[in-house]
């Protein structure tokens, strides 16, 4: 008899969803001033959860204008005393942060476990952590009374809802910015709680705006004469618009865009904590992560002996029903984001790439896409170029260290990589030939609020996390 | 892989050959498998496996005839309120309780094992230790449990230690050409790095175990998830390069019944259904198997009961 997990699943009853949902303006949910309600699903069932509001432009000033009316007095406030309001906020999300967890997984798909044990604890720690700074901007390094920018636009992706926000809104409110954030289409819910908790731990009214809806919701934010600082995560494609719109303004602008993230395995590699960091890299948020691991260069030396485990691996991979504690991996966010994993991978067979997945069955509701390997792949290839963002790892080969470094660089992103050797000076040596924001060496998809991250080339500019994060959000 | 032990200077090029560990990622993996959520007819399945996979283990200078006696009692029959209960695997005992826990399970099929080589410390001449193995042996043993010698290992001395553990192999055979299975001890707490782990891992299946085990629990760091779960890919490695099929048994520091299934859930995801059976796994431990029985017992009637519904022995 074999041992099979009975389901362990989380209850939803800890999580209570409204059917409706206004915009948050001024420290009030109000209704708009004509946008259209969407829906928002969750990805795992394709069941309708809430309806929120598509925001005007109308909206959009309305909120610009509450944010630079609430800037005035929060700019002027101590910064011990914003420090408060962001402790405040970090201990209401540690509190709410089963529910938070829950509600995050339905939205987006991803496991509980994930949800649990990675978003939420991180969204808190960004909020410790940039409290900690607000009152010590002048030690900073960046001149003895730096300030604020004013109003900040704050435009976040889908894959991470709650901790995008939380690296947007964290750093913005320590230096003294006011915000008005747009959340992703089809993740609004999160930001819509968050928005709750900025009303439970008493912050100032106008301090925090959020605004739901889509593209041309976000276009309107980042156009808007009132704002003086555009942030934005998400496609490289969106970003250049933002760049385009955001040109000969006096807004600053922080992109944290597209990567293709090479992982590389030298031979003299630790292999079973080697394949962990590939599977991590790979498959934690189904691959839907900017910095994921998605090119693998293995040393042709140990190719067979680590695909050999990292198959083994990927059959062990739970994949199903989000909320199951022991899920691994989730569904895909949208029918969209599925169409575009499948192009690409398809892309990959078609191109003559060896196609390998674990069998696994898929649930016939939402939307899932199965773990999946390609052997065989050259730099020519799509899938080596482009970003798939979904659980699609393509691997390549190397012969020397020269090799790995000329092939992980040949990218037109520039986000993150990953080194694999036991030898501390090849780590040290390559790593720092590397043009990557990011390098893990022995690990990968680590996350602190301390440290800075963001991207090289069209991975974008500007970096979030750390001391640097505060740079973005400072008159410097 | 008979090339390997030729001489010194292969072992050790072989055994330093094999990949790093890194011990970060190794503890994270452990950890990320102690957060699987084990449940209601898995919870049930996993407690009885582990049950069936306790060597109830009894190993202090006060050990009478009496006190083995009860053990054995117990471990054949675990709960008597409740005779659906599976027995242990096997009775762990010193090699002069080896006669009388025969004595008291001879018929059923629970094991004896016995400690040798001057466990735990394994302090002694060669002669003595193997002396002390045919001993336990000829009093019935059906297993024995050495204790390498982590001074020659830690001075890398490798090639003496191969020997001395083939020596014991040896000195495990029965007159009628049948032998008692071998369970190789690192004492994993005194190697002190998991590369020292993965080698000696090595090292012992080359020279002959058929099972490998952490610890004596005579030490401060005894059965760890992460030590197991790196020796559980040793024994998985292993069998793909030779074929051969090793046990795993960590021991000393697993408690509770959470403990158990965190370790169960090590072995079906490491190296799967064909190592969850008592002849591939086992638990050294005494404390846990009530802890077992009472989470049990919670099963079956869905109330806790407490300390005086198990047998104190």
């Amino acid at each position: 008899m074999a041992f099979e997990y009975a389901p362990a699943p989380e209850s939803r009853a800890v999580v209570d969803i409204a059917p409706s949902y206004g915009l948050f303006i001024d420290g009030e949910f109000v209704e708009s001033s004509g946008g259209g309600l969407d829906k928002t699903v969750s990805p795992a069932t394709e069941e309708v959860l809430a309806e929120y509001t598509r925001a005007t432009a109308e909206d959009v000033d309305r909120a610009v204008r509450a944010a630079r009316k609430a800037f005035e007095k929060w700019s002027a406030l101590p910064g011990s005393e914003r420090a408060k309001y962001l402790f405040r906020i970090a201990r209401i999300i540690q509190e709410r942060s089963r529910e938070l967890a829950v509600l995050e997984t339905l939205d987006n798909g991803k496991p509980i476990k994930e949800t649990r044990d990675a978003d939420l604890p991180l969204v808190a720690a960004h909020f410790v952590y940039y409290a900690g700074w607000a009152d010590k901007l002048e030690h900073a390094g960046f001149g003895p009374d730096p300030k604020p920018l004013g109003v900040a636009g704050q435009v976040i992706p889908w894959n991470f809802p709650l901790l995008m926000l939380a690296w947007k809104i964290a750093p913005a409110l320590a230096a003294g910015n006011t915000v008005v954030l747009k959340p992703a289409e089809t993740t609004p819910l999160s930001a819509l709680f968050f928005a709750d908790i900025c009303r439970q731990a008493g912050l100032p009214k106008g301090v925090v705006n959020i605004l739901t809806g889509d593209g041309s919701t976000g276009a309107a934010l980042v156009a808007h004469d009132g704002i003086d600082k555009v942030a934005f995560t998400g496609s490289t494609a969106v970003g250049k618009q933002i760049a385009r719109t955001v040109a000969g303004t006096r807004k600053k602008l922080t992109l944290e865009l597209g990567g293709k993230g090479a992982n590389i395995v030298f031979d003299d590699a630790p292999i079973d904590q080697a394949v962990e960091g590939i599977v991590n890299g790979i498959f934690f948020n189904q691959g839907q992560v900017c910095c994921a691991g998605s090119r693998l260069l293995v040393q042709e030396s140990v190719q067979d002996e680590l695909l050999d485990a990292l198959k083994r691996r990927m059959s062990t991979l739970r994949v199903g029903d989000p909320l199951d504690k022991n899920t691994d991996v989730g569904a895909i966010n949208s029918a969209e984001q599925l169409a575009r994993i499948t192009e690409l991978a398809d892309s990959g067979t078609a191109e003559g790439a060896e196609r390998w997945a674990p069998s696994c069955e898929l649930p016939s509701q939402g939307y899932w896409f199965a773990p999946t390997l390609f052997t065989n792949v050259t730099q020519a290839h799509r899938i080596a170029r482009e970003e798939i963002f979904g659980p699609v790892l393509s691997v390549l080969t190397f012969r020397t260290p020269a090799e790995a470094v000329a092939k992980a660089n040949n990218s037109q992103y520039g986000l993150s990589a990953g080194i694999w050797t036991e030898k501390g000076s090849r780590m040290l040596a390559v790593a720092d030939k590397l043009r990557a924001g990011v390098v893990w060496a022995n690990t990968f998809n680590k996350f602190d609020p301390t440290s800075p991250f963001g991207g090289f080339k069209e991975s974008g500019f500007g970096r979030e996390g750390g001391r640097h994060g505060l740079e973005a959000y400072l008159d410097v | 892989m008979a090339d390997v032990t030729a001489s010194d200077g292969t072992l050790r090029r072989f055994l330093h050959g094999l990949p790093g560990v890194d011990p970060v990622g190794l503890e994270a993996r452990a950890a990320a498998l102690g957060t699987r959520s084990i449940k209601t007819t898995a919870k049930a399945y996993a407690i009885d496996l582990a049950i069936s996979m306790i060597d109830l283990t009894t190993l202090e200078g006060a050990d009478t005839p009496g006190k083995v006696r009860a053990l054995c009692a117990k471990a054949l029959n675990p709960d008597p309120t409740d005779r659906t209960t599976p027995r242990t695997a096997a009775i762990c005992v010193y090699p002069d309780m080896v006669a009388t826990a025969a004595e008291s399970l001879a018929g059923s099929d629970v094991k004896v094992a016995s400690v040798a080589t001057a466990f735990p410390a394994g302090r002694a001449a060669l002669p003595v230790k193997l002396a002390d193995t045919a001993d336990a042996v000829a009093a019935g043993a059906d297993e024995i449990d050495m204790v390498i010698d982590r001074g020659a290992f830690l001075a890398g001395r490798y090639l003496d230690v191969f020997e001395e553990i083939k020596a014991v192999k040896d000195a495990c055979r029965r007159p009628d050409g049948s032998a008692a299975r071998l369970k190789v001890i690192f004492e994993t707490g005194e190697l002190s790095t998991y590369d020292n782990i993965r080698r000696a891992s090595w090292l012992g299946m080359l020279a002959g175990a058929d099972f490998i085990k952490t610890s004596t629990g005579k030490v401060a760091v005894n059965a760890t998830p992460a030590n197991t779960l790196l020796m559980l890919e040793a024994v998985r490695d292993f069998r793909a390069a030779t074929g051969v099929q090793v046990g795993v048994k960590p021991a000393g520091g697993i408690r509770t019944t959470k403990d158990a299934i965190k370790f169960l859930v090590l072995v079906n995801e490491t190296v799967g259904e064909e190592w969850l059976t008592n002849q591939w796994f086992r638990f050294g431990a005494s404390s846990l198997l009530n802890d077992l029985l009472m989470q049990r017992q919670k099963l079956s009637t869905g109330r806790y009961s407490g300390p005086d519904y198990v047998t104190v022995d």
